[in-house]
């Protein structure tokens, strides 16, 4: 099979496990046996409350965990072996929002392309169109520390568009931001996937997104899979499964697969990941 | 991996590429560096923004100069007329501006942990650790950021010294070799923060350590006075303080006293590998 044609992701038997409290506490099981395939060109949405292990999975994709039991390919590139090979693949902007305050928008773009080698002669203008491409680039000189939560955002996809990067990896892009600036992190989003047709993989907490703009998604509870398939196929199934639910939304799908509510993500996930949500969504606020 | 990745993949007719004509170039992943020229390249990259920081926001060049200036004028004042320390025959002020140098350089880089500690906490290290770019690389690139960053002030310690009547050469290539020494110095403390970063993870235990060694290391070393004065115990520590090393040599070339040019700098350059090393070996734990 030639890269072209390699699944844009490939995980089997993922397993990641860490103890509780630096090394001193029990054992948690992270991600406890992931298969997953995501196809090249789709919207692939990873979804689940806190603590569920999406970012633990985003983070082995990414090549950010050590050799994790099981095997994961980014186009038929081992993350183990071929983590190099795997990052020239790849774009990812991480929950926290990452871009550098004290830089304008536009050097914060022309440092991510400077560390994937674009060439000078072509820099200043492959920079252009990244801001161009979400509609930054009004503000290209500003310092970034004063753009809102959705400009940051629409900034740091740029930063991942500057390699043209094959894989699109977004942990919670929209989390913190009102309805318009998620709206408009996503619009981008779509925008740029039509006109590029790179793969994009995206973990969400808001299953009205999912639903809109993912073509699948992989429900994800305690560390497994629980349900994987296309919005409408998972609904169609709690459909047949459950005869009383006549139009479920992917809440209910959520929590007929799972056995709980979505909402009762409160509850769980480490201290760790319930900061960086909190952290996240107050420098956004 | 054997080849730089071809043009994105449609999966599907209707997801074939269209694209405009501002977005030509993000269709096309860039030729990659391989080999040698990838650590002078991440280098030069992150040596960029830490002068297009400073560019931005002098504040700091500012307030971080106003500790030597204290050091010069009044501990240095003080001393040369105290005549308290033998310094054969080179006034006392002018026997400490290299020290001084030195001292403000290390304490800027020995406080560089916290800002990759806040660089995990935002996820602009998180993010540049999914380029491609070798932790090595990326340690050597922030080492030698904390070095341009030291140059600049030690610019302005020496203009400082310059204004208060030290006598210092203004030969070129001295002061090159100034600019390296202050570069490798402060490469060296930065990883050494780096790695302690790198162990104790959190911000506040790091501020701690800094604190806790960053006295040690200056009155342990001949900034202020000659490694002869000292108690035999004191002067095999200041044998074994890259900072001692640093300061003979901005000593030699700054002021013209004899100095172990050759020894200075192979120490200086050993430390800075050492450092980059340990430093590369346990960034990927920030990571996690």
């Amino acid at each position: 099979m030639t890269e072209q044609e390699q699944p844009a992701v490939r995980c089997r038997e993922l397993a990641y496990s860490f103890h509780r409290g630096r090394g001193r506490g029990p054992v948690v099981r992270a991600v406890d046996g992931v298969d997953l395939e995501v196809r090249p060109g789709e919207v692939f949405g990873l979804l689940g409350p806190n603590g569920a292990g999406k970012t633990t999975t985003i983070r082995a994709i990414t090549t950010l965990l050590p050799t994790a039991r099981g095997m994961v390919e980014v186009f038929g590139h081992d993350c183990a072996t071929e983590r190099t090979g795997v990052r020239r693949l790849l774009g990812y902007v991480p929950q926290a929002l990452s871009a550098d305050a004290g830089l304008t928008g536009r050097e914060n773009v022309a440092l991510f392309a400077r560390v994937f080698d674009v060439a000078r002669a072509e820099r200043a203008e492959r920079v252009a169109q990244a801001l161009a491409a979400v509609d930054l680039t009004e503000a290209a000189d500003r310092m970034a520390g004063t753009y809102s939560g959705g400009m940051v955002r629409r900034l740091e996809l740029a930063q991942a568009l500057v390699s043209a990067p094959r894989l699109l990896v977004l942990d919670e892009p929209t989390i913190g931001l009102d309805p318009i600036a998620r709206a408009g992190v996503w619009e981008r989003v779509d925008a740029v996937r039509r006109a590029t047709g790179m793969t994009v993989l995206v973990t969400t907490h808001y299953m009205d997104e999912a639903d809109r703009h993912c073509d699948r998604i992989a429900l994800m509870d305690r560390g497994r899979i629980r349900a994987l398939g296309t919005p409408e196929e998972l609904k169609a199934r709690v459909r047949a499964e459950d005869p009383a639910q006549d139009a479920p939304t992917l809440d209910d799908v959520f929590r007929h697969f799972s056995g709980r509510a979505l909402a009762d993500d409160a509850k769980e996930g480490e201290f760790s990941d319930v900061r960086r949500t909190r952290r996240t969504a107050s420098r956004v606020g | 991996m054997s080849a730089a990745p071809a043009a994105p993949q449609a999966a599907s007719a209707e997801r074939r590429p269209h694209p405009g004509p501002e977005l030509g170039l993000l269709l096309v992943p860039p030729k990659a560096r391989t080999g040698w020229r990838v650590v002078p390249a991440r280098v030069f990259a992150m040596c960029a923004v830490e002068l297009q920081k400073l560019r931005h926001d002098r504040t700091e060049l500012y307030t971080r100069a106003i500790q030597p200036a204290l050091w010069l004028l009044i501990f240095g004042e003080t001393f040369t007329r105290l005549k308290a320390i033998p310094t054969d025959g080179t006034p006392y002020l002018d026997y400490l501006a290299p020290g001084i140098i030195a001292q403000s350089a290390m304490f800027i880089a020995i406080f560089y942990g916290i800002m990759i500690i806040w660089e995990r906490d935002s996820g602009v290290l998180t993010k540049l650790l999914v380029t491609p770019t070798p932790r090595a690389a990326l340690v050597t690139g922030k080492a030698f950021a904390a070095g341009v960053k030291a140059v600049v002030q030690a610019a302005v310690v020496v203009v400082l010294a310059a204004v208060l009547g030290v006598g210092m050469t203004a030969n070129p290539l001295r002061l090159l070799g100034v600019a390296a020494a202050v570069v490798l110095g402060s490469a060296f403390f930065s990883c050494l923060s780096m790695t302690i970063a790198g162990i104790v993870l959190t911000r506040d235990r790091l501020m701690g350590i800094g604190q806790a060694i960053t006295m040690p290391l200056f009155f342990g070393s001949n900034a202020l006075y000659p490694v002869d004065l000292m108690p035999g115990w004191l002067q095999v520590v200041s044998r074994a303080n890259p900072l001692s090393y640093q300061v003979d040599a901005l000593r030699g070339l700054l002021i013209g006293t004899p100095s172990h040019l050759a020894l200075d700098f192979g120490v200086l350059a050993l430390s800075t590998a050492v450092g980059i090393t340990a430093a590369s070996a346990l960034l990927g734990r920030l990571a996690r």
